[in-house]
């Protein structure tokens, strides 16, 4: 499914966070949005699925999503958002139960995703029996189990290690090799961004506008061999960035 | 660095971290207990002044062996639990209105506010003419006086509910309905059985003042006797067993909770 983002401007009372937002969002391509703290990019992802309805403009839905998808714009959160009251096939059966499945259907999709993310051991361990990283491992299950048409991923490995990031950042990469899913990633790592982004979105400090879309071709999986030039993009949008950056950081929060 | 300077980092850290001591506990009670004996037979405490312990246990051994004590007792069992009940379950009920619904919260928040400071036992002889002098004015006013921590612990408890759940459970697409039962009620059930403790403490200093009138057998009204007679021996026997309700109600508020809320420690 293809998202098309039109004119989208968003205001909390007279704070005016993004201006002018114009984006398309390509089928089976990985978006990410950066920018410095505080630039709207957050509130842009909760936008495009629904979750707040923008001041000016809208966004559409280009087609009709696949009649498989059960949640077609689906979100991966920064702080898991896992239950911590049920076991993980519980945590992913929540987001089954209000769709007409069978008991026995329901168990199919949840063994195949958890398969799929290799946690089929750990189905019955509580949330906080299991590290960051299999936190948010459950939660891609999660997202996985009601066939998404576009993945929403709200800075979905800042809350981990740098070293569990990197083990995820690897699944998620071989993931999109066999799922080629669509996603719009916001991150405020530029390294995330250069390794995932078929197209790196720029936004300036708030008012957040689009400064830059950059597009990167080289395949996911080939990017560690291409490690100088994904060097030189991301330092071209440090570059971009680090004025905005400087200012944004000395804004004064109500002001 | 010289070497004579050398020396091992002194230890600075630890303390302040809670841990449970078994034994202290008892041990305490024991000793307190064992000083009151020893000064009331000595004469060192004036008998006026306090009840010697095992003269108070003479007179426990007494009514539980005239029967006086299971006479006494479940009277006051069936109003603590009934009319704890119902002011638990409103109570319950009532707050889950207040968290959900604006509406209700902006209607029924100025009332909770200006009831709940009122000391009920104000109310018991309004309750006598309303419910009746028997059973009925003792249930209400430990319901009324049970509902009103409920009601708040209730509301409270579930505007404490992480709103990221909330907002992942909208994500999903899942329903209201769904979204309350599982998302919002587990969520607050924490807060809302801590609130039970409080109400239940409420409904036990209730029953003495519910028992004041209009009650032959229970162990507030047995309590109240024993005062106005200044029977010291009678009245620390009552308010012992006052206490041991009040620590078995809060011991099995405590089994609920690990049962329920395994998922938190």
């Amino acid at each position: 499914m293809e998202l098309s983002i039109q004119n989208i401007s968003h205001n909390y009372g007279n704070l005016e966070v993004l201006k002018d937002i114009n984006l398309e969002i390509k089928q089976g391509q990985i978006v990410c949005l950066v920018g410095p703290s505080g630039c709207g990019k957050s509130t842009l992802l909760r936008l495009i699925g629904g979750l707040e309805k923008p001041t000016n403009g809208k966004v559409m839905q280009m087609s009709e999503p696949p009649k498989d998808s059960l949640n077609p714009l689906t979100y991966i959160f920064q702080d898991f958002a896992l239950l911590p009251w049920r076991s993980v096939y519980d945590n992913i059966s929540l987001v089954l139960e209000d769709h007409k499945l069978s008991k026995k259907e329901i168990d199919v999709i949840i063994s195949d995703v958890l398969k799929r993310t290799e946690l089929t051991n750990f189905a019955h361990a509580l949330p906080k029996q299991l590290s960051g990283g299999m936190k948010q491992r459950v939660a891609i299950a999660r997202a996985l189990s009601v066939s998404p048409a576009v993945m929403l991923m709200d800075e979905p490995l800042s809350a981990l290690d740098s070293q569990t990031r990197e083990l995820l950042m690897d699944d998620l990469i071989s993931l999109w090799e066999r799922e080629k899913f669509t996603a719009v990633y916001v991150t405020h790592n530029l390294a995330e961004a250069v390794r995932l982004g078929h197209k790196i979105v720029v936004l300036s400090r708030r008012p957040g506008i689009i400064k830059k879309v950059v597009e990167i071709d080289i395949d996911l999986k080939d990017r560690k061999n291409h490690i100088l030039e994904l060097n030189k993009k991301q330092d071209d949008l440090w570059k971009i960035m680090k004025e905005e950056a400087l200012v944004a950081d000395k804004e004064l929060i109500n002001a | 660095m010289l070497n004579k300077s050398k020396k091992e980092v002194s230890f600075r850290g630890g303390g302040f971290v809670p841990k449970p001591i078994l034994y202290i506990g008892p041990i305490v009670f024991v000793v307190i207990i064992g000083f009151l004996e020893w000064g009331t037979s000595t004469g060192w405490i004036s008998d006026l002044t306090l009840p010697k312990p095992s003269g108070v246990f003479q007179v426990f051994i007494e009514l539980y062996d005239s029967g006086l004590l299971y006479k006494h007792l479940m009277p006051s069992l069936t109003r603590l639990l009934v009319g704890s009940f119902l002011g638990i379950t409103f109570g319950i009920a009532v707050g889950l209105l207040i968290g959900l619904f604006n509406l209700v919260r902006a209607g029924l928040l100025p009332v909770v506010a200006a009831l709940f400071p009122i000391p009920k036992i104000a109310l018991l002889p309004l309750f006598v003419i309303w419910f009746g002098i028997d059973e009925g004015s003792k249930y209400a006013l430990i319901a009324l006086g049970t509902f009103m921590p409920t009601i708040v612990a209730t509301y409270a408890a579930i505007d404490n509910v992480d709103r990221n759940f909330i907002r992942m459970g909208q994500s999903f697409g899942l329903t209201w309905i769904s979204i309350v039962r599982k998302i919002i009620l587990p969520g607050a059930l924490p807060g809302i059985l801590s609130g039970v403790r409080i109400s239940l403490a409420i409904g036990i200093i209730l029953l003495v003042a519910a028992e004041m009138l209009g009650a032959t057998y229970g162990i507030g009204a047995y309590v109240l006797e024993a005062g106005s007679l200044y029977d010291l021996e009678r009245l620390f026997a009552g308010v012992t067993i006052l206490s041991i309700i009040g620590v078995i109600i809060n011991w099995s508020v405590g089994v609920v909770e690990r049962k329920l809320l395994i998922w938190r420690n």
